[in-house]
């Protein structure tokens, strides 16, 4: 059964998908669908125990061995982007029924369950496999999926938004084939780690130069990179609701992640920051990025969208992570990328659990929503406080490896900027909250009432853990630093 | 001539003839695949590219109508430049690369020997592109069945099939039909006398797979093509009278199912996910039946999903 | 020498041709077409890098040695697959803007967003009370 584990992974969120579509009925699915995704929680924690402490599981499917056939690999740094995947993934699952009940009708309600179960069980399968031709397939599996969860939107923008996305994306994803077509060139083979084994000989030639840049342009339209950032802000702006939350989670994450893999992994560390100056691309952009959306967010009169903003700052943080190259950078790029996932999802959970209410998701609407549903209210102040990075929460954390990070390499002029972005987000967190308190509420919103329990317990589930991972940082941190040196060590 | 039909393509404002160029330039890469002995290759092109996307184009225009504006000047300049930037970068690359047709570039070297000498023995089939497709890489297959359940869920979700307006229950504007019908006497002959042996064609396509090009995604797709001529004569109707969209839309979740179930069921007899050779005693029985039931799978899925992608984008356009 | 990348450069020249074309239109439809082309090319410079000269079709045969390389034709494959997927969908959005907006243009799709921004506010309140 242990040696299973890796393809039960996969196929417990990929088999209830088909099975969902057939049930036709909402309420059905969705159980289905929850229980598939929390089962799939379980087995993320199996193999994290599994793998802690530096192991790491091969896996053969179809039997065949590595590189003729496709191998699924897992170590510590997958894990814990198994654990975000799947455990965010099923709290926003558990919180879609109540925040779907009102926009759909029951029969497209499971088909909406099964796009949400084969975009989860597809960024599964682009966390766990081995195989550069495999993160494509599974690539575009999220990708298809994700543009149909944007598009069901309520407002007709949200068309607009996922056909932008559609375009951006399946350019992103050819220039990514692209990318693994001129590696298997080279090298014949597509197996990463045989990849990796084999790359740095040809680390001259002009088709590994142009793969590499083929290969990050293609990924930073995926992570949003700022300046690829185009889609981002109107796909989350107008994704219904709690779908939102599941996006801001998950996708960008998986796809940071794949860079990461790519980058140090397959690429080589030499190759990719020596020889073709990645961190000289990467920091001078992801702190334009961080200032430049930080201030964006700033003057957002719309909830999601100024929440969508400061994501793409908050990618400029994990960029810029990756970027400056040291060990306190990458452990905070990949504890920011675990944090930040966990904030900003419960950050749009909680507005979606409002919008459910006020049905809006202006300002203006959401005056003195602090008073009809403090508790709501509640876990977005404490999430907000995180991701603005107070000590004991988890951003604080991030914000602080970061900080040190920059610090090593003796760059204050960067450190200073990050602080002043800090600031700019507590100026937009503190606008939000401060409308949400102090503002008294509009007419027609004063009877709100407070949520029900299906979508409160999930926000305060995100709530606790970022304080509890503010605290307790032996599963983010700790296991990041381990990643992170040997990432960097073992160059 | 490839370039010139793009050249063509870029300064059509006419989309309906863009879209006709297009099915023309996929032809004709279907041939250039053919040149360079990519046959399955050519003929999922010719099957996939020409005959079902160029379908789906025809049938999402007629609701979006023909004509596109003329360009205004400024939008040329930037994505010119963008792409003449791109393009400098590629062909940057190609002057590192491994000369043409040469027999020992890498590629020739690594992975690729042990599928064309060890296929036979391993896995079975003589067309060694089912092998590795169904086999070596059969997880890939898997997750691309997966891609084709993902736009159908996608089309399902965005545009609804049988469920808004079911054909079975809106009349047939009966005097335009007859009309049309009468005056279609000849395309109608035909096709009846095309149906049936391109249906059988079908068939032939999704056992032969082993042996000569072919398998479950060209086999679908040649089946839906015959349903989708079946429509065009007859009227979008009676073609769903025949395939009722609510019941079709079962069809791609089971064929998957199929493929995982293989998949499954070799993890309960003691192999891998998708490990054929652990189905029965003899691994190249296990290999032969687990190849035929997944190549099933995938040509009811990808059937299916055609079928009713077509349905649903032709349906908005009554 | 230079024969041997000819074929790599016309596959290049389409690529970027089908490039423009997704990045200048300002058609929905035509930018899907455009990706079409763009990806199609692509799947041929794969093709391309698998052909042996004198090989043939990776279909074993008695008295044949030599075949083209058959693990690209597999990617290619599954890649043909995954663009006309893409392709349904794209279609299937545009058609549903179409039906929001009443056209596939872009700029006129931008002035119409831009109505709505104006009056954003009044709209969503109106959306409300209608409820």
């Amino acid at each position: 059964m242990i040696e299973q584990l890796p393809a039960i992974q996969l196929l417990l969120t990929l088999i209830a998908a088909p099975i969902c579509s057939m049930l036709r009925n909402g309420d059905r699915s969705w159980w289905l669908a929850t229980a598939a995704s929390w089962a799939s929680v379980v087995v993320a924690c199996l193999i994290l125990n599994q793998v802690w402490g530096g192991g790491t599981i091969s896996y053969h499917m179809g039997g065949w061995p590595p590189p003729w056939g496709i191998e699924v690999v897992i170590d510590e740094l997958t894990a814990i982007v198994l654990l975000l995947v799947t455990l965010f993934g099923a709290l926003v699952m558990t919180a879609l029924r109540e925040s779907l009940s009102t926009i759909m009708r029951h029969q497209r309600q499971s088909l909406y369950y099964t796009a949400f179960l084969l975009c989860m069980a597809s960024l599964i399968g682009i966390t766990i496999t081995g195989d550069a031709f495999n993160v494509f397939v599974f690539l575009e599996i999220s990708s298809l999926a994700t543009y149909t969860l944007i598009a069901r939107g309520r407002d007709r923008r949200a068309l607009t938004a996922a056909f932008r996305y559609l375009i951006m994306g399946t350019i992103g994803a050819t220039f990514i084939l692209i990318a693994i077509g001129f590696m298997y060139m080279l090298t014949g083979t597509l197996n990463m780690a045989d990849l990796a084994e084999r790359l740095p000989a040809h680390k001259d030639n002009h088709v590994l130069h142009a793969s590499f840049a083929f290969f990050i342009v293609g990924i930073g339209l995926k992570i949003a990179l700022f300046p690829l950032h185009y889609w981002l802000p109107n796909a989350y702006t107008y994704a219904p609701k709690a779908t939102t939350a599941f996006l801001a989670a998950t996708a960008t994450k998986v796809s940071l992640y794949v860079m990461i893999r790519f980058v140090f992994d397959v690429y080589g560390l030499e190759f990719s920051f020596q020889q073709m100056h990645l961190g000289t691309l990467l920091v001078p952009l992801s702190i334009a990025g961080i200032l430049i959306a930080s201030l964006t967010a700033v003057f957002q009169t719309d909830a999601k969208r100024l929440l969508a903003w400061s994501s793409v700052s908050q990618l400029g943080y994990m960029a810029l992570g990756v970027g400056i190259l040291n060990v306190n950078g990458l452990t905070a790029a990949i504890t920011h990328m675990f944090n930040h996932a966990m904030m900003k999802a419960g950050l749009f959970l909680a507005l979606a659990t409002m919008i459910y209410r006020v049905q809006s998701s202006q300002l203006t609407a959401l005056a003195g929503i602090g008073r009809t549903m403090p508790l709501t209210t509640g876990a977005f102040t404490v999430l907000g406080i995180g991701l603005i990075g107070v000590p004991f929460t988890a951003g604080f954390v991030s914000k602080w490896y970061l900080i040190t990070g920059v610090l090593d390499k003796g760059w204050l002029p960067v450190a200073a900027l990050l602080i002043v972005s800090s600031l700019m987000a507590i100026i937009y967190i503190g606008k939000m909250i401060d409308v949400m308190y102090f503002k008294p509420a509009p007419e027609e919103f004063s009877n709100a009432q407070e949520a029900p329990l299906s979508m409160l317990i999930p926000c305060w589930i995100f709530a606790l853990l970022t304080i509890y991972f503010g605290i307790d940082t032996r599963l983010t941190a700790g296991l990041a630093g381990r990643v992170a040196s040997n990432l960097l060590g073992g160059a | 001539m490839l370039v010139a039909t793009v050249v063509i393509i870029v300064k059509l404002d006419r989309l309906m003839t863009a879209v006709m160029m297009m099915g023309f330039f996929s032809l004709l890469s279907s041939c250039i695949f053919m040149i360079l002995d990519a046959v399955d290759v050519a003929f999922t092109e010719a099957a996939v590219g020409a005959g079902a996307s160029t379908i789906f184009f025809l049938a999402a225009l007629a609701i979006v109508g023909h004509t596109s504006k003329k360009r205004t000047r400024q939008r040329t300049i930037l994505p010119l430049a963008m792409v003449t930037c791109i393009g400098i970068v590629l062909i940057y690359a190609t002057f590192d690369m491994p000369r043409f047709g040469t027999a020992d570039a890498p590629i020739q070297q690594h992975v690729t020997p042990r599928y064309i000498n060890d296929s036979a023995d391993e896995v079975g089939p003589p067309n060694i592109v089912t092998s590795v497709l169904a086999s070596y890489r059969g997880y890939d297959t898997f997750g691309e069945a997966g891609v084709v359940f993902t736009a159908f869920i996608g089309v399902l979700l965005l545009l609804g099939a049988g469920t808004r307006q079911s054909g079975l229950e809106r009349p047939a504007p009966p005097n335009t039909q007859v009309e049309s019908m009468r005056q279609k006497i000849i395309l109608r002959e035909v096709a009846d006398l095309l149906i049936a042996p391109v249906l059988v064609f079908a068939l032939y396509v999704q056992w032969h797979g082993d042996f000569g090009p072919g398998g479950g995604f060209q086999a679908g797709v040649i089946f839906a093509s015959v349903i989708v001529l079946y429509a065009l004569i007859y009227g979008i109707v009676p073609a769903q009278q025949l395939f009722p969209p609510r019941k079709l839309a079962y069809f791609p979740a089971l064929g998957w199912l199929l493929y995982g179930g293989v998949g499954i069921v070799s993890m309960i007899k003691g192999g891998n996910f998708l490990d054929y050779g652990a189905l029965m005693t003899d691994p190249h029985d296990g290999q032969h039946y687990g190849i035929l039931i997944i190549e099933l799978g995938i040509g009811i899925t990808v059937a299916a999903v055609m079928i009713n992608i077509f349905f649903s984008l032709s349906e908005r356009s009554l | 020498m230079i024969s041997g990348l000819f074929n790599y450069w016309i596959v290049v020249i389409l690529m970027m041709a089908g490039l423009y074309i997704v990045m200048s239109s300002g058609h929905l439809v035509k930018k899907i077409i455009g990706l079409n082309i763009f990806q199609t090319s692509v799947f041929i410079f794969f093709i391309s890098m698998g052909k042996v000269s004198g090989g043939t079709a990776p279909i074993l045969k008695d008295g044949f040695t030599l075949y083209s390389n058959p693990l690209t034709h597999v990617l290619i494959l599954t890649a043909i697959v995954v663009g006309v997927a893409t392709t349904a969908l794209g279609l299937a959005i545009s058609v549903r803007i179409y039906e929001a907006y009443g056209t596939v243009e872009e700029d006129e799709i931008a002035e119409l967003d831009a109505d709505n921004r104006q009056n954003e506010t009044s709209v969503t309140t109106v959306a409300y009370n209608k409820k």
